[in-house]
């Protein structure tokens, strides 16, 4: 092997959103990084405040707005970007990747398939994992992704977490645990890459209604139901896209679910609470900082169930709460008289 | 009808293809059988190498031995075939006994004993799997063959006694070379070419050895079941087109590590070798859609290797993947296929190969009813790519999404080396395998014998929604009728629909699809599976369509999977 070591050269985060900069956090423990600002203004305000998203960011990461110079410079790229602009940055990144580049995504989000943007209904072929849409703009290969319960404000206090790399690569999970870890940060491996993908998408879903009854004030034995079940038609709905049901019993699914329903924290989370209480979706949008991924991914759930004959009542629900044709009292009710009554009957 | 917005692909009529390689001794495969005695060494060497490699230590080793003498002595006692060496009872006896002077030695000598014995069994091994191609054979064999073959078509095909020696019809019109075929013969000339078939019949290594040799290719190797060598006529055939030997029956990882060591040196010498990558042939009739890794995987391994010696992406260090679709109206196996299919449930199992060819006589009437009646086959011969999916340029120079040329050695970089990772080979061969299939299916031509049995399949399927398959296709068959304008309308909405993906690049279309509906329809009906003894598509007496087997029906019904057209039924 030669002497030069991923570690010598710099791993690039390309998006500096919160949790973008809290993974180039972490990574500058161990390496250098260049965080990319899409803005070029943007990467000058964080190199004058040495603070990025509210983050303060580590002494060894450098703030850029040149992907020739990431694509020339690093080996291993990380793409935290919302994915509803995801597809774009891998076409302008595209020209300077090589089938070498490592390129773990943390996106929790899908896309549609540019075709069918319009069309009201999906075949699984039309929904695009961050993955998938790497893999179609671009000739890297040695693709992976990042899941689990990081909540970007608590990995920036540096309390104690874990994530899951996976990959169809052994090589990317590993040199992703190696960028990753360190004593506060445990990093998991595997191959089960679609699985977890979307067990960080599908989890979103469950998140927005655990935040409406949260905003109904309700409290543990609903959140409790909502989390069970929710896990169930998640596993219903990966299963459907070809995934792996284990998948979604580790940490990337249940360990992602339960934080991102019992936290304020959470984006999705906070949507489903202001939808609670009364607030209008658009409204809610227009005044978040950050992309909620969740409502996206009903949208473009509820356009795939039409397809195959297939029920997915909390998603259903939901979706007619967002189109405002239920209030979130009577999707609630509507739920709970749900014949679907048989506790789990996959595997 | 609706209308065609791309050109209907290429097909050669009487075309007469220049060797690229005239000097058969320029031919990788004659330099390979020259060198043949240096070739088994190093695959010998290397094959030792890999097992040590996998079983890395002495007591590893030794039960690996153990098992693998174990499985031959059983297979001798069960399954003994007549082309099996005489001494092999003997020689397991050794190996035992070899085995047993092991347990009893010193660490050391039990090391040096284990490394001999195997460095022994792969030697035994190599030599077996090798074929023995003589060039004057070869040339011999052609000449006979496409003689006989051209011969017997004009004497079917015009009437008299002195049509014998007509040359009105070239096989060319029986069968179609339909494609990207200046493509392939570019590609061979610059690098070494690994040609991946679908696998409907017996019949295909037939077809395949002639069209390389129509194609002006030199020959490729290819790996033929040992079941064929038994036949004398056979085996001397397989050994004049470049075939090597591969025993089923063997499954130890000793033998299966000398077979993918064999391969990959061969690909490595710049053989052109013709892999089937579904492994068997396809029961169900569906094109494949799952391969088989072992042998595809070996072309990354040379790939890799070769880029490991002369890490300058060359010209003649490259390989290149050639996917062929073979078209047929009419599988002579399909009968016995779709029954194990169906026995099987469509899990997967180990097929016991059935003997439909086992005889002289049963090839020689196949070939004259093919010859004589008035059916065709098509090959279509898909764009070339490298071994990682990406189509290549004329010049054999990969191309990205963005029109880029790609550097293929780039695939086995890590931190700028290259180094081997065998997890990473095995995804890009999975890789590979899902490139394949996709391609497949957009080479597929759809004849009219392909859709019409799709169409009835369908219609009658769908007026028994509720049943299960089996059940289904247990149903008296002379309650399956349908009206021809009903099957009519539908055939046309298909047809519309097949142009329409053709239009969009996703499948291929023979021309004879184009022509009037109703045309269309007899020629679909009237060939699909015609020489069964029952048919799986006929037009009754009252004019309507009717099947008298609907499990061949099933069958031919099945080429069309894959492309969704159910909900439009």
């Amino acid at each position: 092997m030669s002497s030069k070591n991923t570690s010598d050269k710099p791993v690039a985060v390309v998006g500096s959103g919160s949790f973008g900069t809290a993974v180039a956090n972490i990574l500058a423990s161990n390496c250098e990084v260049l965080l990319y600002a899409r803005k070029p203004e943007v990467a000058v305000e964080i190199e004058k405040t040495r603070k990025s998203a509210g983050q303060k960011i580590h002494e060894r990461i450098t703030p850029v707005n040149d992907l020739e110079l990431i694509g020339k410079e690093c080996d291993v790229i990380f793409p935290v970007i919302p994915s509803p602009y995801f597809r774009e940055m891998i076409q302008k990144l595209s020209p300077y990747l090589k089938p070498y580049h490592i390129l773990i995504h943390g996106t929790k989000g899908i896309n549609v398939a540019p075709k069918e943007a319009d069309s009201q209904k999906l075949t699984v072929e039309d929904i695009y994992t961050m993955s998938k849409v790497i893999k179609e703009e671009s000739i890297a290969v040695r693709v992976g992704c990042l899941a689990g319960p990081n909540l970007s404000k608590e990995l920036a206090d540096g309390q104690p977490a874990a994530t899951v790399v996976a990959s169809h690569f052994d090589e990317v999970i590993k040199e992703g645990q190696k960028l990753l870890r360190n004593d506060n940060f445990q990093v998991y491996g595997s191959k089960e890459l679609l699985g977890i993908e979307l067990c960080g998408v599908l989890k979103n879903v469950i998140a927005i209604a655990a935040g409406a009854l949260d905003g109904l004030g309700f409290e543990v034995n609903s959140r409790s139901l909502l989390i069970s079940r929710g896990l169930i038609e998640m596993i219903y709905l990966g299963q459907l896209m070809g995934a792996n049901p284990q998948a979604f019993l580790g940490l990337a699914g249940l360990g992602d679910l339960v934080a991102t329903c019992s936290s304020n924290l959470s984006r999705n989370f906070t949507v489903g609470k202001r939808l609670a209480q009364g607030e209008n979706i658009k409204t809610i949008l227009d005044t978040m900082e950050e992309i909620p991924e969740g409502v996206n991914t009903v949208e473009l759930l509820v356009r795939l169930l039409d397809n195959y004959k297939m029920r997915a009542p909390i998603t259903e629900t939901l979706h007619k709460i967002l189109t405002d044709e239920l209030t979130v009292d009577e999707g609630l009710r509507l739920l709970m008289k749900s014949p679907f009554n048989v506790d789990i009957d996959f595997f | 009808m609706r209308s065609l917005k791309r050109p209907l692909s290429k097909f050669y009529r009487k075309r007469k293809f220049e060797y690229i390689l005239p000097e058969t001794g320029d031919w990788p495969v004659v330099q390979l059988a020259r060198d043949r005695k240096n070739f088994i060494d190093e695959v010998t060497l290397e094959s030792t190498q890999r097992v040590k490699v996998i079983r890395n230590t002495t007591p590893g080793l030794i039960d690996e031995l153990e098992l693998t003498r174990y499985k031959e002595k059983l297979r001798i006692q069960t399954n003994p075939w007549k082309i099996d060496p005489e001494d092999e009872v003997v020689y397991w006896e050794k190996v035992k006994q070899k085995l047993v002077d092991a347990g009893n030695a010193s660490d050391q000598e039990a090391e040096k004993i284990a490394e001999d014995t195997l460095r022994d069994i792969t030697s035994r091994y190599a030599n077996e799997i090798t074929g023995n191609f003589k060039q004057s054979h070869y040339k011999l064999a052609r000449r006979v063959a496409n003689f006989g073959f051209a011969r017997l078509l004009n004497a079917a095909k015009l009437k008299g006694w002195n049509a014998f020696l007509k040359k009105e019809y070239s096989l060319q019109d029986k069968i179609q070379l339909v494609g990207e075929v200046e493509h392939l013969r570019k590609l061979a000339k610059i690098g070494t070419v690994i040609m991946v078939p679908t696998h409907f019949s017996n019949l295909d290594s037939i077809t395949m050895g002639w069209a390389i040799n129509e194609l002006g290719l030199p020959p490729f190797i290819y790996g033929a079941g040992l079941n064929l060598f038994n036949i004398n006529i056979f085996s001397y055939f397989m050994n004049s087109l470049g075939a090597y030997k591969v025993d089923r029956r063997k499954k130890n990882l000793i033998y299966m590590e000398t077979l993918r060591t064999y391969s990959k040196q061969a690909i490595q010498r710049g053989c052109h070798s013709l892999f089937f990558p579904g492994g068997t042939r396809s029961r169900s009739g569906k094109i494949e859609n799952r391969l088989k890794l072992g042998l595809l995987g070996t072309a990354i391994e040379a790939q890799r290797a070769n880029y490991m010696i002369d890490p300058q992406e060359g010209r003649e260090n490259k390989i290149f993947v050639v996917p062929v679709v073979i078209n047929y109206n009419f599988v002579l196996e399909a009968p016995s296929l779709i029954n194990d299919y169906l026995e099987s449930s469509g899990q997967e199992r180990y097929y016991v190969e059935n003997d439909e060819f086992s005889t002289s006589s049963k090839i020689l009437s196949f070939l004259l009813k093919f010859f004589t009646k008035g059916s065709h086959i098509s090959m279509s011969f898909g764009k070339g790519m490298d071994l990682f999916g990406n189509y290549v340029d004329e010049e054999g120079k990969s191309i990205d999404v963005n029109g880029n040329h790609i550097n293929t050695r780039d695939y086995f970089l890590f931190k700028g080396e290259i180094t081997y990772d065998a997890q990473r080979e095995e995804e890009y061969t999975r890789m590979l395998a899902d490139e394949i299939v996709k391609e497949y299916h957009r080479i597929n031509q759809v004849l009219p014998s392909h859709l019409a049995p799709f169409v009835a399949f369908q219609i009658l399927r769908k007026r028994h929604e509720k049943m299960d398959l089996f059940s289904f296709l247990r149903l008296p068959i002379e309650e399956m009728e349908i009206e021809y304008e009903e099957y009519k309308k539908t055939f046309d909405r298909l047809r519309n629909i097949i142009i329409e993906l053709y239009n969009n690049g996703k499948v291929d279309i023979a021309p004879t699809l184009t022509s009037d509906l109703d045309a269309v329809i007899k020629e679909g009906v009237e060939n699909v599976g015609m020489y069964h003894a029952r048919h799986p598509l006929i037009f009754n007496k009252a004019g309507n369509i009717a099947t008298q087997d609907l499990n061949t029906l099933y069958y031919y019904h099945n080429r069309m999977e894959g492309y969704e057209l159910e909900k439009y039924i």
